[in-house]
């Protein structure tokens, strides 16, 4: 029986294509990344000619980005999963919130990170409740969810700052492993994992069908609904160690915590090339959305300029990195029609 | 290879005359497009490699060729979705490259696709008029938009398809009128349809060939895509024969050229035209049993049982119910009343279907079927990749072989499983979709319409790998719209009517005649495309 008159390298070229279009796209962040220091060094050359102050920096970023770069992990999986999740940064407050009060502080660190975990997926599987079985539209319920989660941590914490007074759990954000700060190895094992988990797994697979068609993946025995639920939940276990990321990092917890997280790890996930409508996405493309962003904050930060300049560069740069996918994705394909 | 294919290919060989105006395959008007040496490549693949077409004004052209040959880039070229990459083509005498599908439609070349490509959530009436709606000042102009699409609709036989409805609730049939209403709404010299008849019940066809009589009548070339042979006799004037991506045959008369002499020239080899030939099956238990099933406005109290190793087919028209009872069986859909048991377990869920070993392969590839963005491979394990996988770990390597080796047996092409399924031609996606639960431990495969869009060739490896199933003592539950093809594989045929079984019989104790005067008999008629859906 003929077949198509493919050439024999027709495969790999095909491996190969699908391969580059996900490399390109984290080479382009990391080229992102280059610019933004050669910015901050023709800026600041001064700093920059020390070299303890330049290293010290590098893993600053790296512990700015730590508590966003474990939520993004969460929220790329539910948006390939062809969800939303908006809730984020309120179970990161309603999570720190609760894991700080002095009746669960009295349990010591076992029982704040216990608490937070599980109040994080708590929440999430509200959420996810929610969506699968009662139908609401992701954005709509976990916008309600937002609202919801911050008032009930404003309630808890009676408006105020609650202060740690935990030893450990300060000491998560002032101790290093290796010469790296423990919040930078929780990133590293989070990401690692999430990785894993979306390439490796079933729970991956399932992932990328449910958000990739709905009805395909039901039709094929898989159960959306539930599996629906448990990204939810798994955003909120993410929420949940985000918010002891973050407690340690200010010894403290307030309802006001993690404000507008959920519009960062929303668009550092879009930045690594996760589709919004679902199915497709990447982790690795995510953590270096996380890293771009924190990499603008410190240089705003070693410049001493506003949050508001750095705010509207933040969504220039949303808008030129996806423009720039789409420009090189399309001239790439140009490239192979010859 | 002995390669069965449905009855009426046997038939016509001897028993249609030739028509006395289909001498040496002239059509009757002037040439109104010509395409010379048309070259199109898709990364790794050179999907047309040479293409000659000519198309006359008036004629019926049809275009012919495997899964995958070219058919669909070649008319995808025509309407501006692609662009060739080299050769001439020449419209109305003069060159021709539309740069979008805009300007194809412009020059009055309008294309019915083989995917439907309509907005669900749009009108009848908008979708019809998308791209080039009536509007003044930049309004629309939602009342002549409604009538001029009621016209439309009426003279394609189904005035009582609302303009204002959302297409969304229209069944499969129905979203094929809309889209043949939307290339009737342009001024169209050529009008191109891509395999339309592979939704459309057999009623429905007798529909469109008329629509397509009066459209040639008045001098309008219509270009033909269908794997159906005996449709390609009827409607056809002209045949151009497509082999990976290369004209083998152009212009044969489409009424005199015998079966063997096409489809050689299609697959380059000759076929033998038989059902594989089926062993009485022995008494068994029943594996499936369905009692007294009932959903309202969709089937009531279908009972129905299906032995391990037995074929049992259901014949009906589109809207019948039979669909609907199939996704029911699978739980797919939930009973009004009514039980389903497999092996004496109640099936509640599709969850429990698959886990007890039920598959199926549903009618509608693209929106119900297919992972358009992911490999072949990842297709074909869908509904099996946690069998692979150890400790929740996937085993890509050991999906990638068990693929490989599906594909080989269904004939996919290209063979690769590794590239992503939308650069699949239609037919060739439909394998996938079959080929799914071939790599479960399947005992009972519901499947509805699985040859539709698969050439003759393909659909014969199709037809021994249902057969080889149910000699391995698979229960096959089998619907589809060619009665042939349910007589030919079936043991026991099932005639369902408005919802309701209301014949059965042993296969061969039931002529075609028989079935099709049963399904169509007196109620049903064109007008009842709305019936039966759910909204
Ligand atoms: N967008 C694409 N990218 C890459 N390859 C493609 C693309 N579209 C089609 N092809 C390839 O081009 C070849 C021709 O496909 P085409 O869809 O034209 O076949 P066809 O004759 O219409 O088949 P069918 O009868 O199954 O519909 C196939 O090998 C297919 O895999
Ligand atoms: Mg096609």
């Amino acid at each position: 029986m003929t077949t198509q008159t493919a050439p024999p390298e027709a495969p790999a070229k095909q491996e190969r294509r699908k391969l580059d279009e996900n490399t390109l796209r984290n080479l382009g962040l990391v080229g992102v990344l280059v610019l933004l220091i050669v910015v901050g060094i023709i800026t600041k050359p001064d700093l920059y000619s020390d070299p303890t102050w330049v290293k010290n920096n590098f893993l600053t970023i790296l512990q700015q980005a730590s508590a966003i770069g474990v939520v993004t992990v969460g929220m790329t999986f539910v948006i390939i999963g062809g969800g939303i999740d908006l809730s984020v940064g309120a179970i990161i407050a309603l999570a720190g919130v609760w894991a700080t009060t002095l009746a669960t502080q009295s349990y010591g660190a076992g029982g704040m990170i216990f608490t937070a975990l599980v109040v994080g997926i708590a929440v999430g599987l509200v959420n996810g409740v929610l969506i699968s079985y009662g139908k609401l539209v992701p954005f709509i319920a976990t916008l309600a969810m937002l609202v919801a989660a911050r008032g009930l941590a404003a309630q808890i914490s009676a408006k105020q700052t609650q202060v740690s007074a935990n030893d450990f759990i300060n000491s998560l954000a002032s101790e290093r492993l290796l010469g790296i700060p423990l919040l930078v190895w929780i990133l590293f094992l989070v990401v690692a994992a999430g990785w894993v988990l979306l390439n490796r797994t079933t729970f991956g697979r399932r992932t990328v069908a449910v958000g990739g068609n709905p009805e395909a993946a039901r039709l094929a025995g898989i159960n959306v609904k539930r599996h629906t639920l448990l990204l939810y939940a798994l955003s909120g276990l993410c929420c949940g160690i985000a918010a002891i990321m973050l407690t340690s990092q200010a010894t403290s917890a307030q309802a006001a915590m993690a404000n507008l997280y959920e519009l960062d790890a929303i668009a550092a996930a879009i930045i690594g090339g996760t589709l919004l409508s679902g199915g497709r996405g990447t982790i690795v493309g995510a953590l270096f959305g996380v890293l771009v962003f924190s990499t603008i904050t410190n240089l705003f930060a070693i410049n001493n300029l506003s949050t508001e300049v750095q705010n509207m560069v933040k969504g220039a740069i949303i808008v030129l990195a996806v423009l720039i996918q789409q420009f090189r994705y399309k001239s790439l394909t140009q490239l192979f029609k010859r | 290879m002995t390669i069965p294919a449905p009855r009426e290919d046997l038939k016509s060989d001897n028993d249609v005359p030739v028509p006395p105006d289909s001498t040496d395959g002239e059509g009757p008007g002037d040439v109104v497009l010509r395409l010379t040496d048309v070259v199109k490549t898709f990364p790794g693949v050179r999907a047309l490699d040479g293409v000659q077409l000519e198309v006359r004004a008036g004629e019926v052209h049809c275009l012919l060729g495997q899964n995958g040959a070219g058919k669909s880039t070649l008319i995808k070229t025509l309407a501006g979705v692609h662009h060739a990459d080299g050769g001439e083509i020449t419209w109305l005498g003069e060159p021709f490259a539309p740069a979008t599908p805009q300007a194809a439609m412009r020059a009055g070349i309008a294309t019915i696709y083989q995917e439907l490509d309509l907005v669900d959530d749009l009108s009848v009436a908008e979708n019809a008029f998308l791209g080039h709606e009536d509007s003044r000042l930049g309004f629309t102009r939602r009342r002549s938009t409604a009538a001029k699409t009621r016209e439309i609709l009426s003279r394609l036989g189904h005035g009582e398809i609302p303009p204002r409805q959302a297409v969304r609730s229209l069944p499969a049939a129905g979203k094929q009128v809309v889209s043949m209403a939307r290339a009737l709404s342009h001024d169209a010299r050529l009008i191109v349809m891509d395999e339309p008849s592979a939704v459309l019940a057999h009623d429905e066809v007798e529909n469109l060939f008329r629509i397509i009589r009066e459209l040639t009548a008045q001098g309008i070339a219509v270009i033909y895509i269908s794997h159906r042979l005996e449709e390609i006799r009827e409607i056809g004037d002209r045949v151009t024969v497509l082999k990976d991506g290369r004209t083998t045959a152009a212009n044969l008369p489409a009424r005199s050229t015998p079966t063997r002499d096409l489809v050689s020239r299609m697959t380059g080899r000759t076929i033998e035209y038989v059902f594989p030939p089926r062993r009485p099956a022995e008494q068994r238990d029943p594996l499936l049993v369905v009692d007294g099933l009932s959903r309202t406005g969709e089937f009531a109290d279908a009972s129905l049982t299906v032995a391990p190793g037995e074929i049992v087919g259901i014949a009906g028209l589109v809207g019948s119910g039979r669909s609907e009872l199939l996704e029911t069986i699978f739980g797919a859909r939930r009973a009004d009343s009514g039980t389903v048991t497999l092996d004496g377990k109640r099936i509640t869920s599709v969850g429990s279907a698959v886990r007890k070993g039920m598959g199926m392969a549903p009618e509608e590839r693209k929106s119900q079927a297919l992972l358009l963005d992911e490999p072949v491979y990842k297709n074909m394990t869908l509904a099996s990749f946690s069998t692979f996988a150890k400790a929740g770990f996937t085993d890509a390597g050991g999906e990638r072989k068990a693929a490989e080796r599906t594909a080989e047996a269904l004939e996919l092409r290209p063979r690769d499983v590794s590239r992503p399924i939308r650069t699949l031609s239609g037919g060739n996606q439909q394998k996938v979709v079959v080929g799914r639960w071939l790599l479960e431990d399947t005992k009972l495969l519901l499947l509805d319409e699985p040859t539709r869009g698969v050439d003759v060739g393909a659909r014969a490896e199709l037809y021994q790998v249902i057969h080889d199933l149910a000699e391995r003592g698979v229960g096959v539950l089998l619907v589809s719209s060619e009665v042939p093809e349910v007589l030919g594989l079936a043991d026991r045929v099932l005639v369902m009517r408005e919802g309701r079984i209301i014949h059965e019989a042993p296969a061969g104790a039931i002529d075609e005649d028989a079935v099709l005067d049963m399904i169509m008999a007196g109620s049903l008629t064109t007008e009842s495309i709305l019936e039966g859906e759910p909204a």
